[in-house]
């Protein structure tokens, strides 16, 4: 199930009534808050490198599934699964950078989105590895190995300890330690990220976007930044890929579909070219935005809601790259 | 006004001759020249799968290769002429082309009109809309400089909004056109769907009267002296702004006819039908050299017959991968393209 759809079931959990409003909203920043940190890499490869990485999703899936399939299939211990995974994404980050970040800008953008592509049909496909369309899911009944239960230790210990006190502990509020996750680790993105841009590092960075010639002139070695570049945000995609799991207990392709990297493009123009804790913002803003969209209460089939919720991002990406550029235009 | 304009093609033609002549220094060119290489290819893999899968079955799969290759070369053209003329890789071009599909279904299914008055409505449809997007965005962005990520978020926008309002308008479920897919015509040993059939004439008709028109006609004269050099073409007196209107009716039109020639083969679409061809299309594009109309009609052609060949011996599931696989091939080792006569800056 994409978050998309598992956002859909939400609101009729609602009117199942033990639930109340909170639910649904915790639900929804969980979203935003893995969108954001899957934003985070887009924001230091676009934004701040200037390479138009379009495959971002392909990296959140390789995470994602790496996660589960190690701990549930492989079934090796959770902290070393976490290191494994990332190392997987590493890998992966590197055999896509080396040959395609030669290429031309627009090429680049081309060739991930094909990779991503080719993630996605893979575990569409390779049903022995991934459960297909099914997807792999982070609870295997039989051998009793989760991808989760750790967490969800910690989940309940958040609750106990942090949470009942200060009458927070009800079951509506049961997402609401994930919700501090996804709130922690998007703001460390941004804290380090932010850091990191008045870094030479970062500064280097940002000579390879304006004028890539100049920076190669002053001895920089342009391409092994721009796969630094590549890597951290592919690192950062994968862990939004881990955080996904532990909200859907599953990783399947729908949830990778290349749709999730073009909504982020559109948190990212909200947001502003090089600003990590705007990207927080963005991706709150453009969530509720789309879940509001089902308070309009309309009298209309769930997939033609779903369409609706898709026509008001692109309409507000174009809304957006309009008012940017008649503002720059009023600027200059 | 007429001569500026011979002025715009010899320039092009000199250009071209610098092209080659890089072209030969490169280490490719050393091993024999790249369509040679393609065409090598091709041979010794027909000639191993003729000889592991028997000559009829590799000839049955050409022939599937031919019609995907129509519907393929209709889209393809378009998106390399945007892309080589305007510099706009242009992502909503396969959801331009769900829109042409989905409005020859409104006309022919729902309406209940005859399916030919439903492909002119499909061609309309997506004419309209792209000069719409010309009309709406991308005139203004030419005119503002825009950059290239900002052109393409504008095409990721503009796709959005047809795919999704396209799913809201017609609902997610797959649809077919009503076209007959079950007769089919049998000719030495072969067989082939009567739809098929005349969607690989119709494709072959309609790419013929195209390459005459780019070839023969000022418009298409004027539209390669714009690819060469927008700015020259302009000061030569090409009335460019038209041009590009006209260019985008052309494209239009043609993925509008190619999204009712792939739904008619396949059976059935879904909003995301053409989302699904965008990177075969942009895997033609750049092996056929972006910008070369001609070039892309040789790559369709091998793309449809590889992938169509591919099928002998990969599982029927993982066919999509092929196109991705050639796209990032050459994107890696011959990104000025296989068939292209300009080399990628």
């Amino acid at each position: 199930m994409s978050p998309l759809e598992f956002a859909a079931d939400l609101p009729l959990a609602v009117s199942f009534g033990f639930l109340s409003g909170w639910a649904f909203w915790i639900g929804v920043g969980v979203i935003a808050g893995i969108y954001a940190i899957f934003t985070m890499g887009l924001q230091l490869n676009a934004g701040d490198t200037g390479i138009l990485n379009f495959g971002q999703v392909g990296f959140v899936a390789l995470g994602a599934y790496s996660l589960v399939i190690l701990i549930v299939r492989v079934g090796i211990p959770v902290p070393l699964a976490m290191m494994s995974s990332c190392l997987i994404v590493v890998v992966g980050a590197v055999l896509v950078g080396l040959p395609s970040l030669r290429l031309r800008d627009d090429y680049f953008a081309i060739a991930t989105l094909g990779l991503a592509e080719s993630v996605r049909y893979i575990a569409q496909n390779a049903t022995s590895l991934t459960g297909g369309n099914q997807g792999t899911f982070a609870l295997e009944i039989d051998s009793g190995r989760s991808a989760t239960a750790s967490w969800l230790e910690i989940s309940a210990w958040i609750r106990d300890t942090a949470l009942d006190p200060i009458g927070l502990g009800s079951q509506e509020f049961a997402l609401l330690p994930l919700l501090l996750l996804t709130a922690l680790v998007a703001t460390a993105c941004a804290v380090v990220l932010t850091l990191s841009q008045r870094t030479p590092w970062g500064r280097v960075l940002h000579a390879v976007r304006d004028d890539e010639q100049a920076a190669r002139a002053v001895g920089k070695p342009v391409f092994w930044y721009k796969l630094q570049s590549l890597l951290i945000a592919a690192v950062i995609g994968g862990i939004a890929g881990w955080m996904l799991v532990l909200y859907l207990d599953s990783a399947s392709p729908e949830s990778f579909d290349s749709l999730f990297t073009f909504v982020g493009y559109t948190v990212l123009v909200l947001a502003g070219t090089g600003r990590y804790f705007a990207v927080i913002l963005s991706a709150a803003a453009v969530w509720t935005l789309l879940e509001g969209v089902r308070f309009l209460d309309l009298p209309l089939e769930a997939d033609k809601v779903a369409a609706l919720r898709f026509v008001v991002v692109g309409l507000t990406l174009l809304l957006l790259i309009e008012l940017r550029a008649t503002r720059q235009a009023v600027r200059a | 006004v007429f001569i500026d304009t011979k002025l715009a093609e010899q320039v092009q033609e000199t250009r071209v001759l610098r092209a080659d002549a890089s072209v030969i220094r490169s280490p490719v060119a050393r091993l024999g020249s790249p369509v040679a290489v393609v065409l090598l290819l091709l041979l010794a893999a027909a000639l191993a799968l003729s000889m592991t899968h028997g000559v009829q079955s590799v000839a049955q799969q050409t022939l599937f290769g031919l019609v995907s290759a129509s519907y393929l070369a209709l889209g393809a053209v378009g998106l390399t002429l945007i892309y080589g003329i305007l510099r706009l890789a242009n992502f909503a071009h396969g959801d331009m082309l769900t829109v042409g599909a989905y409005a020859a279904y409104a006309v022919s299914v729902s309406l209940g009109a005859p399916l030919a008055v439903g492909i002119v409505a499909a061609i309309a449809a997506s004419a309209c809309l792209g000069l719409a997007s010309e009309a709406l965005f991308f005139r203004r962005a030419r005119v503002r400089n825009a950059g290239v990520l900002e052109l393409f978020l504008i095409t990721l926008g503009l796709a959005f909004v047809f795919r999704f309002g396209l799913q809201f308008v017609a609902g997610g479920r797959s649809v077919g056109l009503g076209v007959d897919n079950l007769t089919s015509i049998h000719f030495l040993g072969l067989r082939l769907a009567t739809a098929q059939l005349v969607v690989l004439v119709v494709g072959i008709l309609v790419l013929l009267a195209v390459g005459w028109t780019l070839k023969a006609s000022r418009f298409g004269r004027q539209l390669r002296a714009m690819a060469d050099d927008p700015d020259l073409a302009a000061l030569s007196g090409v009335n460019t702004e038209r041009r590009v209107r006209q260019l985008w009716l052309l494209a239009g039109g043609m993925t509008g006819l190619a999204g009712v020639m792939l739904a008619a083969a396949v059976g059935s679409m879904t909003p995301s039908l053409g989302f699904s061809v965008l990177l075969p299309m942009f895997a033609i594009a750049v092996m056929g050299g972006i910008g070369n109309a001609y070039g892309a009609l040789a790559a369709a052609l091998v793309l449809g017959i590889f992938t169509e060949w591919a099928v002998l011996v990969i599982d029927f599931r993982w066919k999509p991968l092929v196109a991705f696989s050639i796209l990032l091939l050459v994107l890696l080792f011959r990104p000025q393209g296989i068939f292209g006569d300009r080399v990628a800056s």
